[in-house]
Order: structure tokens, then C-alpha cells, then sequence
């Protein structure tokens, strides 16, 4: 039964490193130390959970029934071990950078920081287990309210406010959208168990099964779907840590990674390719996509340009997972991925220019290049990866992505995803470029507000994922391998 | 029912005799409880007095679960002309949730009424708290209509007096005890009429008889009349909307621990009468009780969810926000009871319990916080959680209940309800299902927000956290609300058999 035992340890360590860092509190060494042995030993324990999945035994557990037909139930599949994989690497990445920047930044309530940081992994990792959409629900909220206190970290007005509109705009969808959802699906098909090829598949028609689609892909807020998309801009008053965990490994890749296991386990493909609401999911999506390129373009503040840039690049994901014949899954899954290196690569680079500098505004980063060569240069990688270039890993996924949306005939969705990319290159590239090649009119940089400019730690991680972006663009066809059996269409197999 | 099927608890003997007892022990301990000397050994015999009711209460419990009905006749005197108590699965569940409360309650009273009531009125007022235990002991026990005015009255005199108390605290009390006199007068006064009705119509005034002679006698306009008179009547105890007004005074102004024991059983046991009157004595076909329930019941709970959950959430009182809610939570008791069926009545029964729970729970760690801060609003109750973690995080628990966060009993009590709906084919009763929840949630957040994330108002009293005898009851309800969202077989197998007496079979 080692298969347990890995499930039991994947939430065991974050909830056990939670309790402890809140135990030691005060003793800042220990406090952190023990944070990065957490994320080693959590990376472990997925990593081993992916070998598992790829020898055909995946590890599954069944941890209480409340009653009949309601079980917080595990079982892991490829898209989940993909992103309990990718969400413990990169929490450990994340630690070392927030190591950095909390003491760099000298902030308060570190200790809550990290409690709830290692809180909101045990959310993240029960999410990526789950069996049935009722344990995912369960964890999904775990991961919202454990990460309120992080989004309202500063404590003043402002981040009140927007704590409200973070908690109010997620939990609200997921009680008055995503919660009746799943009971329909509960009262339809017997069980909420996801099902290869989908469990709703074959028990319902079109008109009932597109108003479940829609309760279940907008009641996952976190996907930040137009129009429920408020809260992540809103969320960028967070330090930049937080923002590196919410948009690229925790919240918003728990709310695509919810859309693309409803759309893959729940109705599966054939019932998708067939409703007129996926078509409609797709249209918003499009619209989504183009709309908040436009809108990070006038942003000024490099950390609202990057939430804006988020919101599109999620839209990328939704769109994979209602494209019809499961093409789009497999490139939504390595889009996950991907686009979470990469934008953690940003956010980071964003916080690590704020914490040396105190600058936030792109206007303000002229010439900053030269002062800070490193970090630039990673945020160009990352640039690069978002955009889809090569050799960067973003290339594989945005190439498949836009390919299966031509295949299947989404000309919007395709037309919508270079348009996107196109004005990628607009308000992400200059950031990076005028940094490391200023301008002769732009002002002298300023000098450091931290002596000594960004914190070791911080760089060595941010290092890390840029690396990582050019690594994953060789490991790309693995990845997509291990993620093939999520396309279990039964016939038509690649229709056009 | 495995567990209690198999639960032997009294000797035989005892068990005999427990129907009675466990109505006649709270009478007892009441006259006890007012000749004893002092609040010390008030509070002491209210305990042991609450104890072995819930023992008897226990006892009865499993003995309706190996037969289905228990019979005690009254003084050997037969039914339908002598008392009966007639107890099935559906009275018992209840008796097992009053006399539970009432135990958890006792054990509370010991610390909360030093600070909050006179000491010279101590003994008295667990006089009047067992006095109360027995009546609604007695009225989910027995089998006769008229009797269940008798226990009613008992208990709402109880239930008066003990509001009227909370005058030390907060004079305002003393006007809405007046208020609920008033208007639980009425309720009863209704009650009794529309009995009237049905004993001129029927001539009896066992209910097991009377639904044997209604079914045969059908629908006139004497039964309809005494029909609406009896429920109305008991909407107003059961403080459905809009006859609910004396509810937040009351619950606001009481002793805590009446708010708390009120809570949990006082609104819950006029439903049971409601129910056992509609489903059971009132013949289920006729299109006249459909009608009730369809057109009259089911959008006045509707509406009462919704409206009463705006109310609470722009109510500053903290203890009035929670009388509001229960309010509330009523409406969706009864949505669940309109839909008429097995699922839907399981789906309420259940609601009941985890209702109660976490009300009490929150009702419990306020009253215990307000005796150190003096607090009222939800303002002044702000960053609390620094200085009493432990009550603070009961209070997270009950509001995650109250909102229906899943791992918790109030989750499954909800999904249980919409379960039922859907199957029901009730859509509507879905968003508004929904609805009341995201209402709640803002309620519930705002305490939550209130207590761990606000900085303490300057200058306010320092808030301690609650002695032993409060967190140990306190964490008891918590504890349940969590073991039962976990695992809900014990109250689901209660509920299912208690909704199988009204509908036959559950599912």
C-alpha cells in the first residue's frame, strides 16, 4: 500500500511543515530551513507519484466517506501528477526567492507568510490528487481561503479591499456556480468520480449537460475566465512572492487545471465536441484572450501588465480544453506547465527589480539593465517563453495549441491566439529590451534602495526557472508522451 | 441503525419506564432546582438532571430502533381517551437533539451565569431551564395533540422567563420577553383552536387516532380551519417568516445560554410539530395540505431565506445577526420539509442537527467572549482571536458550518437539500439553495474577518480566552459538526429513519 503512503505524504509534509513553521515561529533560520526541506520532500514524493503514474500503477487512496456516494477519494492520473510535479518544484523555487525578498523587504508576519504558504501546497496538492470533483472542491477551497491571508498580507486599506474582492469573486463563483454543478453531476451520474473518456458521457443530453459545462468551467473562477477575471489584477497588491504563487503555480493553475479535468474526465471529449456551450466557452475565450493583451498593454506597472498577460494566457488553456476531439488537451496540459515557468520567471524578476530598486513602473526601468544584468536577461527568456518563441519551451506548447485549433476548425480561437502572441512581443518584450538597451533619452537609473541590489537567494532562484524554460523546450516531447493518455477518445481519433 | 440497534443502556426495567422518566426527571429536578440552596447546587442538579434525561432519552432511542413505536400509556389509562406517549424514530431523533442540547447547555450554565444574571435568581432560572427541558421533552414524546399544548405552554413559560433574565446584561431583553410572551401566547392560543377544530370534527384528540379518522372522514372545512389554525400557530413558535419577529430580540437579548439552548431546540421542535401535523395526522393526499405546502410554505421559506440573510448580513449586533440567520436557516428547514417526499424530510432532519450544532457553537463562543470584552457589534469584537485562539477558532468552525464550507456537517446538510431538490425536480429551490448560501457565506465572513484579521478597536476591553467549563461544551459541538462532516452515517441513519416515519421509506 506505498501507494497511500505517498498520497498520505503529499498532503502530510505541507500540512507538517505548516504546523511547524507556525510552531518555531520567531527563529527565522529554522523557520526557512525547515521550509526548504518541506519543498525537497514534497518534490520528492510527486516526483515519485509521476514514476508511478507512468508505470500504469497510480497511487490511490480513499480517506473518508461523509456519505454514501460523497468520498474524499485520491487517485492520481497524468495531468495531476504533472501539476503536483510542477507545483512542488516550483514552490521550492519559490521558497528560495521569497527568502530573499521577505527579508530583503524586511516585512512583517513572515511566520504567517509561510504558514499559510505551506497551507495553500496542501490545497494545491489535494487539488491535483483528487478523484472525484467533490474532494477537488474541498481542497480548491482550502486553496482560497488559505492564501487570503497572503493577498491581504500588507494589512493596510487597499489590500482589504482587494482581499474581499479575491475572496468574494472565488468563493461566491464556486458556492453559486461550481457547487450546484457538481451536485448535478452527483444526482445525473450516480458519483462525481472522474472517469477516462468522462463520466457524464452518454447519461445526459446537449441543453442539460452546456448549463453544467458552464456552472462548472465559470464557477472555477480561478481560471479567470472574462468576466469573473477581476480578482487577479485586483490580487497584484500582494508581494511579489505571493504573485509568483498565485499566477503561476498555485491559484490560477489550480482553476485551468479544474477546466481541463471537467472537460477531460467529467464529460470527456466526445460529449464536449458535441455541445453548443464549449463553442460558446471558446468564443469567451477568444475574446478573453485578446482583450487582456490589449488591456496589459496600457499598464504601467509591471506587476498589473503581468496579471493582465496571465488572465490571456489562461484563456489559452480554457480554449484547449473545449476544443472538440480532446486535440487540445494534451497542448493545454504542456501550456500549463510551461506558461507557469515562465511567469514565475516574471514575477519573480518583478519583485527582484522592486526589492533592489523600488521600481515598479516599466517607465521607470530604462538602463536598469546594466545595473541589474542577471535579471533582466532572465526576464527576456521568460519573455521569449510567454511569447512562444524558440528555443524557448513556450514555443512547443502555443505551436500545438494554435495547431489543434486550426485542425478543428476554430479559426477564431487560432486567429485570436497569434493576435495574442503578436501583441505578447508589444507589452513584454520593450520591458526587457530598454532595460538592457536603454534608450539615449531615458534618465540615469537609480541607485539601489537595498545595498547590494537583489538578494542571492532570490537570484539563484529566478536563474533556476529561466533555465528551466530552455531546458523544458527539450523535454517537451516526454512530457507529451506522459500526457497522451488523458486523449482517450473512442473513435475519430484526431478528426479534423 | 446498527449502532443503536445493538446499544443497550438502562436495565429493562429502567428502560420501561424511560418515556416518562425522561420527561419526569427534568420536572423533578425543576421544583429541585428551585428549593435548592444556592446557584452552586442549582447548577449541579440542572447537570445530573440533564444527564439522565439524555440517558433516558438515550434508552429510548434504542429501544425505537428495535421496535419502530414505542407505546407508554399514561396511568394504564387506554388510548385514544387516556395519554399517551408514542414515541417512533422521528420523536426519538429529537429527544436524543433536546436532551443532547440541554446536557451541553447545563454544563455551559455553570460559568456563563455567574457573570451574566443575578446570583440571587440562579436557582430559579435553572428551575425554569429544566422546566423548559421537560416541556420540549415531553412535546416531541407524546402521542396526543391536546398534551402537546400542555407541553408547549410548559415550555414557552420556561422559555419566557429565562429570556426575561438576560435584563442584567441587556434591559432590552425585558421587552422582547414581553414581545415573545405575546406572541407565543398567540401561537398557542391558535394551536389550541385549530385542536378545537379537529377534535369537533374528529372526536379525538390522540393523533395517531386522528389521522385514522381524517383519513376516512377526507377534507371539510372544519379540518381545513382547524388545519390552518394549528399551523399557524406553530409558525409562530417555529419562527417562520414573516411571523418570526420576536426570534432576534429574543435570542439577542437572552442569556447567552438561552440562546443557546433555544437555538438548537426551540424553533426545531414547533417544526416537529409542524411536520407531524402535516405529514402524519393530516392526511398527506389531500389536495388542501398540497396546496399549504406548495403554494403558502414553500415561498414563504423561500423568501425568508433570502431576505432574512440580507438582513444578517447588514446587522452590526453580532447576536442578532445570528437570531436573524437562524431565521434564516428555518427557511431552509421547511424548504426541505415542502418537498413533500422522504429525500427532502431526511434532507431537513439532517439540516436540524447541524443547524443546532453549530448554532449552539456560536451562540456558546459569543456569550463567552462577551462576558470578558462587553461587546455587542461586531466592531468591538475585532482581532479577538490574538487573545482567545481557542474560542475565536471555534467560532471559525461554527461559521464554516453555518456556511456550508465542505469538511463540516453544515456542507453535507446542504448538499443534501439541493440533493433532494434537484431530484424533486425543484429548480427554483436550487438558486435559492444557492443563493441563502452565498448570503450566509458573507455573513459568516464578515465574523471571521472580524476576528482574526481586524486590528483590535483601541481601547477595547482585552478579550480572555473562555474558562474550562466553556471550551470543554464548546468544543464538543465543534468537534461534532467536524466528525459529522466526515462522517455523517450517525445522523443520516437518524434522519433517514426519522424521514421513513413520515413517508415510509427513505431512500
Amino acid at each position: 500500500m506505498t501507494g497511500d503512503l505517498l498520497i498520505l505524504l503529499a498532503l502530510g509534509v505541507p500540512l507538517f511543515s505548516a504546523i511547524l513553521t507556525y510552531a518555531v515561529g520567531r527563529m527565522s533560520d529554522v523557520r526557512e530551513t525547515m521550509t526548504i526541506v518541506a519543498c525537497i520532500a514534497l518534490s520528492i514524493v510527486t516526483i515519485s507519484m509521476l514514476v508511478r503514474v507512468s508505470a500504469g500503477t497510480p497511487p490511490t487512496m480513499t480517506l473518508a466517506r461523509p456519505i454514501a456516494g460523497l468520498d474524499i477519494a485520491f487517485k492520481l492520473e497524468p495531468l495531476g501528477a504533472l501539476f503536483a510535479v510542477m507545483a512542488s518544484v516550483l514552490w521550492g523555487v519559490n521558497s528560495l526567492f521569497s527568502i530573499g525578498y521577505m527579508r530583503g523587504r524586511r516585512e512583517a508576519n513572515q511566520t504567517r507568510f509561510y504558514t499559510c504558504f505551506a497551507v495553500a501546497m496542501v490545497g494545491v496538492m489535494g487539488v491535483a490528487m483528487a478523484a472525484n470533483l467533490f474532494t477537488l472542491f474541498i481542497f480548491y477551497e482550502v486553496l482560497t481561503f488559505s492564501t487570503y491571508p497572503l493577498v491581504t498580507h500588507k494589512g493596510d486599506a487597499a489590500a482589504q479591499r482587494a482581499g474581499r474582492i479575491y475572496l468574494g469573486t472565488l468563493v461566491g463563483a464556486s458556492v453559486l456556480l461550481f457547487l450546484p454543478g457538481i451536485i448535478a453531476v452527483a444526482v445525473l451520474a450516480g458519483s462525481t468520480t472522474f472517469t477516462p473518456g468522462g463520466l457524464l458521457a452518454g447519461k445526459i443530453d446537449g441543453g442539460v449537460a452546456s448549463a453544467i459545462l458552464l456552472l462548472l468551467t465559470f464557477g472555477a473562477a480561478k481560471a479567470a475566465l472574462m468576466p469573473l477575471h477581476g480578482w487577479l489584477p485586483s490580487a497584484m497588491v500582494a508581494p511579489a512572492p505571493v504573485s509568483a504563487l498565485l499566477h503561476a503555480v498555485a491559484v490560477v493553475k489550480a482553476g485551468v487545471f479544474t477546466v481541463l479535468k471537467v472537460s477531460t474526465y467529467v464529460f470527456g471529449p466526445e460529449l464536449i465536441s458535441t455541445l453548443p456551450a464549449a463553442n460558446w466557452i471558446l468564443w469567451i475565450a477568444a475574446a478573453t484572450i485578446v482583450i487582456a493583451s490589449l488591456v496589459a498593454l496600457t499598464k504601467d506597472d509591471l506587476k498589473a501588465r503581468l496579471a493582465w498577460s496571465t488572465v490571456s494566457q489562461l484563456a489559452y488553456v480554457t480554449s484547449a480544453a473545449m476544443l472538440p476531439w480532446a486535440s487540445g488537451l494534451v497542448a493545454g496540459g504542456l501550456y500549463m506547465l510551461f506558461h507557469a515557468v515562465a511567469k514565475i520567471t516574471l514575477f519573480m524578476c518583478a519583485g527582484a527589480i522592486y526589492v533592489a530598486t523600488g521600481a515598479n513602473r516599466v517607465s521607470e526601468m530604462g538602463g536598469l539593465g546594466r545595473r541589474m544584468p542577471i535579471v533582466f536577461t532572465c526576464f527576456m527568456i521568460a519573455s521569449v517563453s510567454v511569447i512562444g518563441l524558440p528555443p524557448m519551451a513556450g514555443m512547443w506548447s502555443k505551436f500545438l495549441l494554435v495547431t489543434a485549433a486550426f485542425g478543428s476548425n476554430e479559426w477564431l480561437t487560432a486567429t485570436a491566439m497569434i493576435i495574442s502572441s503578436l501583441l505578447t512581443v508589444v507589452y513584454l518584450m520593450p520591458v526587457a529590451l530598454r532595460a538592457l538597451f536603454p534608450a539615449q533619452s531615458d534618465a540615469v537609473p537609480r541607485d539601489f534602495v537595498r545595498p547590494g541590489g537583489t538578494p542571492r537567494v532570490a537570484l539563484a532562484a529566478i536563474m533556476i526557472t529561466a533555465a528551466a524554460c530552455v531546458v523544458l523546450f527539450m523535454l517537451a516531447d516526454p512530457i507529451a508522451n506522459f500526457l497522451e493518455p488523458i486523449r482517450t477518445v473512442s473513435f475519430v481519433e484526431g478528426a479534423p | 441503525m446498527t449502532l443503536f440497534d445493538t446499544l443497550y443502556v438502562a436495565p429493562p426495567a429502567l428502560t420501561a419506564q424511560a418515556p416518562i422518566l425522561a420527561i419526569a426527571g427534568p420536572l423533578i429536578g425543576a421544583c429541585a432546582a428551585a428549593l435548592s440552596p444556592g446557584g452552586r447546587s442549582g447548577w449541579v442538579i440542572s447537570v445530573i438532571t440533564a444527564a439522565f434525561a439524555l440517558w433516558m432519552s438515550l434508552a429510548v432511542a434504542c429501544e425505537v430502533s428495535r421496535q419502530g413505536v414505542l407505546l407508554y400509556v399514561i396511568g394504564g389509562f387506554q388510548p385514544p381517551l387516556g395519554i399517551a406517549l408514542r414515541i417512533d424514530a422521528l420523536g426519538s431523533a429529537m429527544a436524543l437533539l433536546v436532551s443532547t442540547m440541554g446536557l451541553i447547555g447545563a454544563v455551559y450554565s455553570g460559568h456563563a451565569l455567574v457573570s451574566e444574571i443575578r446570583a440571587e435568581t440562579h436557582t430559579l432560572f435553572q428551575s425554569g431551564y429544566l422546566l423548559c427541558l421537560a416541556g420540549f421533552l415531553g412535546l416531541v414524546s407524546t402521542g396526543d395533540a391536546f398534551n402537546a399544548f400542555v407541553f408547549l405552554e410548559v415550555s414557552s413559560i420556561g422559555t419566557y422567563a429565562l429570556v426575561a433574565a438576560g435584563e442584567q446584561r441587556d434591559r432590552r431583553a425585558l421587552p422582547a420577553a414581553f414581545n415573545y410572551l405575546i406572541m407565543g401566547t398567540i401561537g398557542a392560543t391558535f394551536y389550541v383552536i385549530g385542536i378545537g377544530f379537529l377534535y369537533g370534527a374528529t372526536g379525538t384528540l390522540n393523533m395517531a387516532d386522528m389521522a385514522a379518522h381524517l383519513s376516512i372522514l377526507g377534507d371539510n372545512t372544519a379540518v381545513q380551519a382547524g388545519f390552518a389554525f394549528v399551523v399557524t400557530g406553530l409558525a409562530i413558535k417555529a419562527a417562520i417568516f414573516p411571523l418570526h419577529g420576536w426570534l432576534p430580540g429574543a435570542y439577542a437579548g437572552a442569556p447567552s445560554l438561552v440562546s443557546v439552548f433555544l437555538a438548537a431546540t426551540a424553533t426545531k421542535t414547533a417544526i416537529y410539530l409542524i411536520a407531524r401535523f402535516t405529514f402524519d395526522v393530516f392526511p398527506d393526499a389531500s389536495t388542501f395540505g398540497q396546496a399549504f405546502l406548495h403554494v403558502v410554505l414553500a415561498p414563504l421559506a423561500a423568501v425568508s431565506v433570502i431576505v432574512c440573510s440580507v438582513q444578517a448580513i447588514f446587522e452590526k449586533e453580532v447576536r442578532r445577526m445570528l437570531a436573524l440567520s437562524s431565521v434564516a436557516q428555518v427557511g431552509f428547514i421547511m424548504l426541505g420539509l415542502s418537498l413533500a417526499n422522504a429525500a427532502g424530510a431526511s434532507a431537513a432532519m439532517f439540516y436540524i442537527f447541524a443547524h443546532a450544532l453549530m448554532k449552539a457553537a456560536l451562540f456558546m463562543a459569543l456569550g463567552a467572549l462577551a462576558i470578558s470584552v462587553r461587546a455587542r457589534t461586531l466592531d468591538e469584537f475585532a482581532g479577538v482571536a490574538r487573545e482567545a485562539p481557542w474560542t475565536a477558532a471555534a467560532i471559525g468552525v461554527g461559521a464554516a458550518s453555518l456556511a456550508g464550507l465542505p469538511l463540516t456537517m453544515g456542507f453535507i446538510a446542504k448538499w443534501k437539500l439541493v440533493e433532494a431538490a434537484l431530484q424533486g425536480g425543484v429548480i427554483w429551490m436550487v438558486a435559492v439553495f444557492a443563493a441563502g448560501s452565498a448570503l450566509t457565506l458573507i455573513y459568516a465572513w464578515r465574523m471571521v474577518e472580524a476576528l482574526f484579521f481586524s486590528a483590535p478597536v483601541p481601547g477595547a476591553r482585552r478579550a480572555r480566552e473562555a474558562p474550562v467549563g466553556v471550551l470543554v461544551p464548546l468544543w464538543v459541538l465543534v468537534a461534532l459538526s467536524i466528525w459529522f462532516g466526515l462522517n455523517a452515517s450517525l445522523p443520516e441513519t437518524l434522519a433517514n429513519s426519522a424521514a421513513a416515519v413520515l413517508f415510509g421509506t427513505a431512500r
